[in-house]
């Protein structure tokens, strides 16, 4: 121990009360690029935070790979559809969801709600791409609907919103939230199609959500509410989406 | 072995604490670590599997695609059909939140053992093959009769041992990490050749686990082979740094 002097005690202070400065400094710098994931203070924390940051600061626009109609899969697979839906379901599928709406509200200067035939009088946008589960299987699909980000246009989303909510006719057991850019990326879509025919019980009808750079389970089905917002912790346990609750990361682009 | 080609010094006539540390202080740390993180990703990565146990090749794969293989366990979801009657509770939150913290660890970890590596001609010096083919030859006849490695060049890594770590540090970790990016749809997204190069997602996901699977032999085979030479030695070795003389080898300087 005869090394340990007091000019290298001192340096080891520095070097650890630089480093403790240096990892609050981060912190700060990240949180104010969006950079920390809403769940990060769970035990998901380091790991899915790099794995965010990277992706983000890389590849914030990159595009989704879409696939040729040939490697479509057929036949197509349908998940489970999870819990037991409300009556109020049945009772809309029965009429061809006549009665669905969509509404979409928080920092938006027109709060609006949109019907079915709304949603179809849209600019609709087709696309082929994966959708892999993060037990390991995968399948491909076309998916149509309309691009997330021209409702935030049509609803007047404000400039300082910094995440989209959405949920599920269930809404307590499934809703999510996508940061601004992947709500606003070009390939996330509220689908109401897949391979040429509407949206049925087990892919979701009438509405679904796609995040094709994102695992399946951000792809919630059964769509009926989209809020926009500035601050994610007020929804739910405030981990920006109902997946931690079940164990699950909140970001899913792993 | 008479023949002590490029055998940096011949220790059998040194006492103990003359012999150069074995192993580097950044080897040794580098090596934990490595060890932590690979048990961190074999536990969690095996849970994952669970979930769905099946393997396919190019780019999908379902509960309706044909696999290519199933492996015989049970799953940990309902819709796989395993020929189980049970599901296994669902592990993958956790599992996939340790993988990934654990992967990183091991990226950083590794990235610091190539630099240093290049850097200090560690590779050069200790991995490289450095042996002509007759000591090939040799080698290989001692390593399949199950004979003791050469006690004479405690300091140097036979060329079998120098064959199998060049391939876990130079073909199998990096193929593990690139096979594990490539299942990551916003990498794919980023830099789509990642996946293209290993023939699709499922092939990916089908070589991630083969490669998972050779790295644990490696683990197996390397754990062996240290019981053999001296396991609490060699293990010690890799603690402190330095490689105690072999108790037989003491006894011989003892008589002169």
């Amino acid at each position: 121990m005869k090394n340990l002097s007091r000019r290298r005690f001192l340096t080891a202070g520095i070097v650890t009360a630089a480093g403790a400065a240096g990892l609050y400094g981060a912190e700060r710098i990240a949180n104010h690029y969006g950079l920390i994931p809403p769940d990060a203070a769970t035990w998901y924390g380091p790991g899915e935070t790099l794995d965010y940051d990277v992706q983000r600061i890389f590849g914030r626009h990159a595009l989704a790979r879409e696939f040729s109609p040939s490697q479509i899969t057929h036949p197509p697979f349908r998940n489970e559809i999870g819990p037991k839906l409300p009556a109020t379901y049945y009772q809309m599928e029965q009429n061809g969801f006549r009665d669905w709406q969509l509404k979409i509200d928080g920092l938006v200067s027109n709060p609006a709600s949109f019907s079915l035939s709304d949603i179809h009088s849209f600019p609709a946008r087709s696309q082929i791409t994966m959708l892999s589960c993060e037990e390991g299987w995968s399948y491909i699909g076309e998916w149509t609907g309309v691009p997330l980000s021209h409702l935030l246009d049509l609803a007047g989303a404000k400039p300082n919103a910094t995440y989209v909510v959405y949920r599920s006719i269930q809404p307590d057991y499934w809703w999510d939230s996508l940061d601004i850019f992947e709500a606003r990326h070009p390939q996330t879509l509220i689908a109401y199609a897949v391979n040429g025919s509407d949206l049925t019980l087990r892919t979701g009808a009438p509405l679904r959500m796609r995040v094709p750079r994102q695992l399946g389970y951000k792809s919630v089905k059964f769509i009926n509410h989209i809020t926009v917002t500035d601050d994610i912790k007020r929804f739910g346990d405030g981990l920006g989406s109902s997946d931690p609750t079940y164990g699950y990361a909140w970001f899913a682009g792993e | 072995m008479a023949d002590s080609v490029n055998i940096p010094r011949s220790s059998a006539a040194e006492k103990t604490t003359d012999i150069p540390a074995r192993h580097s202080l950044l080897v040794r740390i580098t090596h934990w670590i490595t060890a932590l993180s690979f048990f961190a990703l074999l536990l969690s990565g095996g849970e994952i599997v669970l979930s769905h146990p099946r393997f396919y090749w190019g780019e999908i794969g379902d509960d309706l695609t044909r696999p290519l293989f199933q492996l015989p366990v049970p799953a940990s979801r309902d819709l796989v059909p395993t020929g189980y009657h049970f599901v296994l509770p669902d592990q993958n939150g956790w599992s996939r939140a340790l993988h990934f913290q654990a992967a990183w660890l091991l990226v950083f970890t590794g990235v610091l053992y190539l630099i240093w590596g290049l850097v200090s001609g560690h590779f050069r010096r200790s991995l490289f093959p450095n042996a002509s083919p007759a000591r090939w030859r040799a080698a290989l006849v001692e390593h399949l009769r199950f004979r003791r490695p050469d006690p004479s060049q405690p300091q140097s890594y036979n060329p079998l041992q120098r064959l199998a770590y060049l391939i876990v540090i130079f073909i199998l970790f990096p193929l593990a990490v690139w096979s594990g990016l490539a299942l990551s749809q916003t990498f794919d997204a980023i830099c789509p050749f990642a996946v293209q190069s290993l023939g699709g997602f499922q092939s990916a996901r089908t070589i991630h686990f083969f490669d998972a699977i050779a790295l644990t032999v490696f683990l197996v085979v390397h754990v062996v082979m240290i019981a053999r030479a001296g396991f609490l030695r060699l293990t010690r070795a890799m603690i402190t740094g330095h490689l105690d003389a072999e108790p037989d080898n003491l006894t011989q300087q003892d008589q002169p």
